[in-house]
């Protein structure tokens, strides 16, 4: 018997490893993000994919705060692979992020948790 | 038209009321429900022992509905207190309808209160962060909806102003209203200049942080008709879901609100062009928009420039939030429930100054989540059945 995917625990693994991993269907070969224990809509089994780490900003919404605090973005970054998922563009002045920018992934550590932030694509 | 199941005209609303909108100091949210409820149920000579289905949202009470049976003294055949979000009172609309039409129930109560302003001064909530999205800070629900504004102001132009213009209209009908919490004036240079929370969205997008409760009571038509001189009838429901957070929303300008409308229009028999009163859940300036578009009162993406110079405000084209809304009325919270309320209000003849002129056909629309949820009610006259 196939051992069951442990989704978050696996994904965050593979983040300490320094890989950014989304998974693919295997029958279907459809991507998907957030991680699963099973492909959404068929209910199939998923493998570990490594992703490309190249997106485009599909939605920004800045969010502003008391100074002296700075705003910070918050984006919806569309994935070569196809699945979308909520970041942020760092190394960018929030008010210059635009939708349809092309960005990269990178991986960094806040608060004790890794998570995929993205930076403006020629900067990679 | 494909033929649709739900049993149109057989259910009616014979009592509907609202309690304690804006600030309501010294009640518990169940207090404010159960004396909304009260009134409601009064409306038709009804007591709480004549309900034997009940439907109930507690801002935080997991088991809220038991817990509002255990206070109204009933024991329910039917007990849901379900949570998709703020559409729940439409989706229990159309449950309770088929489950009255079924036999299995008599007597709907579909009820809400919450003491959230006087009791915290912040929106009352349950809601867990996604892992997936909680990194990143959105400031929720409002950064959601904030994505979905740039979204459609990148596709179809839409512009700060004619988010503006959704606000303006609101305040309008809202001082029409002596039960509405925001009634001063609103210009659009007041809206342009107020302080943008996260952007496009500005405070003066986002709905009211207020107190409030509401309830209505559904019968069959049959009874109804011994009750009370004019009960409304239920001439169409239906619901659908999308997805949870906004990262899993397929098209950020496109809400179930097309689904769930087009299936309550093909419950009536009715078409957008039809319809003399609208409601719907204005938690943000966009929700407008969006859901005029979804909702089939004019085409997708041009929500804008539908809603300019006044369009929806007393003495536009098209009667849209007569109460005032979520943004100037009332925003317990859950806001569903309020714009059947004013839809009921509005057919039944009682809205003073803003009353719509002779209007025989209302929609009321929910929405639940970030856009998630999305349930639509069409009621009518008793001339519609």
């Amino acid at each position: 018997m196939m051992a069951e995917v442990q989704p978050d625990i696996e994904y965050q693994a593979h983040l300490a490893e320094g890989h950014f991993m989304i998974q693919r269907g295997i029958a279907s070969g459809v991507h998907h993000f957030y991680p699963r224990a099973i492909e959404p809509g068929t209910g199939r089994a998923l493998e570990w994919v490594e992703a490309s780490g190249k997106g485009k900003v599909h939605s920004v919404t800045v969010i502003s705060r008391k100074p002296p605090l700075e705003p910070y973005n918050v984006v919806l970054v569309d994935l070569a692979e196809g699945p979308r998922m909520m970041s942020r563009v760092d190394g960018i002045d929030p008010a210059a992020i635009r939708i349809g920018m092309a960005v990269t992934a990178r991986i960094v550590e806040e608060d004790e948790r890794q998570f995929v932030v993205f930076v403006p694509a020629e900067e990679a | 038209m494909t033929s649709s199941p739900f049993p149109r005209g057989k259910v009616s609303i014979v009592g509907a009321t609202t309690f304690g909108q804006g600030r309501a100091p010294g009640f518990q949210s169940s207090d404010l429900a159960a004396i909304a409820a009260r009134d409601a149920l009064a409306q038709a000579g009804l007591t709480p022992a004549d309900v034997d289905g009940l439907f109930f949202c507690h801002p935080t009470d997991t088991f809220g509905g038991l817990s509002f049976a255990q206070y109204l003294g009933i024991h329910p055949t039917i007990t849901d207190n379900s949570r998709v979000g703020g559409s729940a009172f439409q989706a229990y609309v159309e449950q309770a309808t088929f489950l009255l039409d079924a036999g299995l129930i008599d007597v709907a109560l579909i009820a809400f209160g919450n003491n959230q302003a006087t009791a915290t001064g912040k929106l009352a909530t349950t809601i867990y962060p996604m892992t997936y999205e909680a990194p990143y800070k959105p400031i929720n629900p409002v950064s959601s909806y904030a994505l979905a504004a740039a979204r459609h102001m990148h596709q179809y132009g839409t512009t700060q102003e004619q988010l503006g213009e959704v606000a303006l209209a609101a305040r309008s009908w809202a001082q029409m209203n002596p039960e509405a919490f925001k009634r001063d004036p609103l210009d659009m240079e007041t809206y342009m200049a107020s302080r943008t929370v996260s952007s496009p969205l500005k405070v003066l997008d986002c709905c009211l942080v207020t107190d409030g409760a509401a309830a209505i009571v559904l019968t069959r038509t049959d009874r109804a008709r011994d009750l009370i001189a004019r009960p409304v009838a239920v001439l169409g429901a239906a619901s659908a879901t999308t997805h949870r957070e906004i990262s899993w929303m397929e098209d950020l300008t496109v809400t179930a609100a097309k689904d769930s409308g087009a299936r309550a229009y093909a419950a009536a028999g009715v078409t957008a062009s039809d319809i003399d009163v609208v409601q719907v859940y204005d938690a943000f300036t966009i929700n407008t928009i969006l859901f005029l578009e979804d909702l089939g009162f004019c085409p997708k993406g041009e929500g804008g420039r539908f809603v300019e110079g006044g369009a929806i405000a007393p003495g536009g084209r098209l009667p849209v939030n007569t109460n005032g809304g979520g943004l100037s009325c009332c925003h317990p919270g859950m806001y569903g429930l309020f714009t059947l309320v004013e839809a009921i209000r509005q057919l039944r003849g009682e809205c003073g100054t803003r009353q719509v002129t002779d209007p025989h056909l209302a929609i009321a629309h929910g929405n639940g989540g970030v856009l998630s949820s999305q349930a639509t009610v069409i009621l009518g006259s008793p001339e519609t059945i």
